[in-house]
């Protein structure tokens, strides 16, 4: 009886009604989303680089190591020296040791110089290599290997030619467009910062600076200069090259501390080498900051969420203080005053949180491929996880805590008024 | 004042639907009371006309009648049963069972049907359900049954939201509400106050003639005391009320 009442109440107001629930369902739908964004982002920053063992660099912060190897954020403030990238990797305990020189950037992309290991050996998130959605790894030191997002945005197809600047930034103040690259391969999307990278060889990276730096080059020259000649020359020059860090992998996980180890108490240069895991781990505290921000507002908007409907329900008392004494008058109890407002506020707040997970993933399935290709967020289609349903459940359980007040007031308004109508 | 309720009558107590004796009542103990009423009785199927200003303390009188509210001090007699002493979810019920009760206005709950506002006692009293269904019919067709004698049940008014009724429509629906069922008390605290005076007389007309019907007592609160010649007796609240102030008590008196 009560419980047919309610609803009939309900579909009275059903316009006030409504735009509660709305409230309700955006508000939890922007708390969910915002969780789902900071898990996905959370995840990929994690997954960003993984099966590497050791990121070997100058000695520098870890984070900022971790940042410009990884990330291709800031700049090395040194590189090292090519021996020792071959002293290290020449150790027994080493598997592979990838070498990569950043300080170049296309059209404002960061440009990897490294080796075709690096197509090999390099792995994100559990343990995925990449994959060429197009192409192959360069050849030469013509060839570059475009990440998805540059592909995409520059709208490369293979075989394109690129002119790389030297320095970071969008505006570069020298190029060197005396060698342009020739793009030999696209890479599947990672979501991962090497989306956003140009890939060339070391070789290809010498060839548009060593003649800079020696001071005596001829364009026509090196024009016509065939691919195996100059990269004879750059194998002999070798040992002048700097890169700006390295990717170790190891035979076995267990030699990680002492080739650390080894690494910085290496005599020749000062070295510093990090465990990745736990200095994404240290990255990642830092970004938390920003992250909590974003938890606190979407939780806010939830109370706010959950305020409207307090509102609402508490400006339909003073209408509904008279309906309640004619359902007094015919046998209604103060518990059923009471449970029927409890109920509404109930039921409003569960029928916001279900149209808000609706909507999220109808938001999702919709808007998915967009949020991806503009944002570069990708995220997830899954149930709800415990963690989700632990927040959903705390916002019904505070919804029916709030409807707790106009139940509580219309009680005890019902029992002043007995069977007074006030008008 | 041959009218007013008195000792002697208590032998009959078992004929009186409602009997109140030596109750007392304040809304907050410690403050002073509002009602002290030594003796009150209705008998069955018995009209009367209760009469007295505001602040006399009558709606006070029907909290308690109805068992909204229980008395510090007395009893309260309804249908044999001394309802001050239950605990209050069971004299909810026991108001659901017996009382009928008409407002002074606003009866009606906006967002239900005509029908479904003849039919609410019903969601809440079992006996008053089956006793509307005694005789094959249906709740449904026995709200429509009671609104037809209350000149209610065209097809077009049963149609029409509630909101959309007039005063007296209303009023006539909150009847027919207090009636169904057949509760052995119906009581109505004011309900032509809103009417005009040419409404009144025929809403007394029904509302009298329906509770001839369903066998039931009437107790009728109003101020205007041109009414009170129909009721089998009247009563002045000033009058049996001892905490009334004077100014009541003189200008109830002189009618009764």
């Amino acid at each position: 009886m009560i419980l047919s009442l309610a609803i009939k109440s309900l579909r009275n107001r059903r316009f006030t009604a409504g735009l509660t629930v709305l409230s309700i369902a955006l508000a939890v739908m922007l708390l969910l989303g915002v969780e789902r964004i900071r898990q996905q982002s959370r995840e990929s920053f994690t997954a960003t680089v993984s099966g590497t063992d050791l990121i070997v660099g100058t000695r520098s912060s870890p984070v900022h190591l971790l940042l410009y190897s990884v990330f291709h954020i800031g700049n090395a403030s040194n590189n090292l020296r090519w021996q020792s990238y071959l002293d290290i990797a020449q150790r027994p305990e080493v598997a592979w040791a990838i070498a990569l020189a950043l300080g170049d950037t296309h059209r404002g992309f960061r440009v990897l110089g490294t080796t075709s290991e690096y197509f090999e050996h390099f792995r994100f998130a559990r343990a995925r290599s990449l994959q060429f959605s197009q192409g192959k790894p360069f050849q030469n030191s013509r060839d570059s290997v475009l990440g998805a997002d540059v592909a995409r945005s520059l709208g490369y197809k293979l075989g394109d030619s690129i002119v790389i600047a030297h320095g970071a930034g969008d505006v570069a103040f020298s190029t060197h467009d005396d060698h342009p690259f020739r793009v030999a391969g696209i890479l599947a999307r990672t979501g991962t910062p090497v989306d956003r990278a140009v890939h060339v060889s070391l070789e290809g990276l010498d060839a548009i600076h060593l003649p800079a730096r020696e001071q005596q080059y001829d364009p026509l020259a090196e024009a016509t200069r065939s691919t195996a000649d100059v990269h004879e020359r750059h194998t002999t020059r070798a040992s002048s090259r700097a890169v700006t860090a390295l990717l170790i992998g190891l035979r076995t996980r267990g030699a990680a501390l002492a080739m650390q180890r080894y690494v910085n108490d290496y005599a020749t240069e000062p070295l510093t080498a990090i465990l990745p895991g736990p200095t994404l781990q240290e990255v990642w505290e830092i970004l938390g900051a920003a992250e909590k921000t974003l938890f606190a507002v979407s939780s806010l908007v939830v109370v706010l969420g959950l305020a409207g409907m307090l509102v609402a329900l508490l400006t339909s008392l003073s209408e509904r203080r008279r309906e309640m004494a004619v359902l007094r008058s015919v046998g209604a109890r103060p518990a059923h005053v009471f449970g029927l407002i409890l109920g509404e506020a109930a039921f409003l707040t569960l029928c916001g949180i279900a149209l808000g997970i609706g909507a999220l993933y109808v938001t999702l399935v919709a808007g998915g491929a967009w949020l991806e290709s503009h944002f570069g967020l990708f995220i997830e289609l899954g149930w709800p996880s415990t963690h989700e349903w632990g927040l959903m459940i705390l916002v019904a359980v505070a919804g029916v805590l709030i409807g707790f007040i106009p139940a509580r007031t219309i009680y005890r308004y019902s029992l002043a008024d007995g069977l007074t109508i006030r008008i | 004042m041959h009218n007013l309720s008195s000792g002697p009558e208590k032998s009959l107590a078992s004929r009186h639907v409602v009997e109140l004796s030596s109750v007392q009542f304040a809304w907050n103990s410690g403050s002073s009371s509002v009602i002290d009423i030594d003796h009150l009785h209705v008998a069955a199927q018995e009209r009367v006309f209760l009469r007295g200003a505001s602040g006399s303390g009558k709606s006070t009188l029907l909290s308690l009648i109805a068992g909204m509210i229980a008395p510090q001090r007395g009893t309260v007699t309804v249908l044999g049963q001394d309802i001050s002493e239950l605990p209050s979810a069971t004299r909810d019920r026991f108001r659901a069972d017996h009382i009928g009760f008409i407002f002074q206005m606003f009866n009606l709950i906006p967002y239900l049907s005509v029908v479904e506002n003849v039919c609410l006692p019903g969601g809440f009293s079992q006996r008053r359900r089956s006793r509307a269904e005694h005789g094959g019919t249906n709740m449904h067709a026995e709200a429509v049954r009671l609104l037809e004698h209350l000149d209610m049940a065209s097809p077009e008014l049963l149609r029409r939201p509630v909101t959309d009724l007039s005063v007296g429509q209303q009023q006539r629906v909150a009847a027919a509400r207090a009636l169904i069922g057949a509760p052995e008390i119906v009581i109505a605290d004011e309900p032509t106050s809103a009417l005009d005076t040419d409404l009144r007389h025929a809403f007394l007309d029904l509302l009298f003639g329906e509770c001839t019907r369903a066998d039931a007592a009437l107790i009728f609160v109003s101020h205007d005391a041109g009414l009170a010649p129909r009721f089998d007796r009247t009563i002045a609240i000033g009058d049996i009320n001892r905490t009334s102030n004077a100014t009541n008590r003189a200008t109830v008196s002189e009618h009764a």
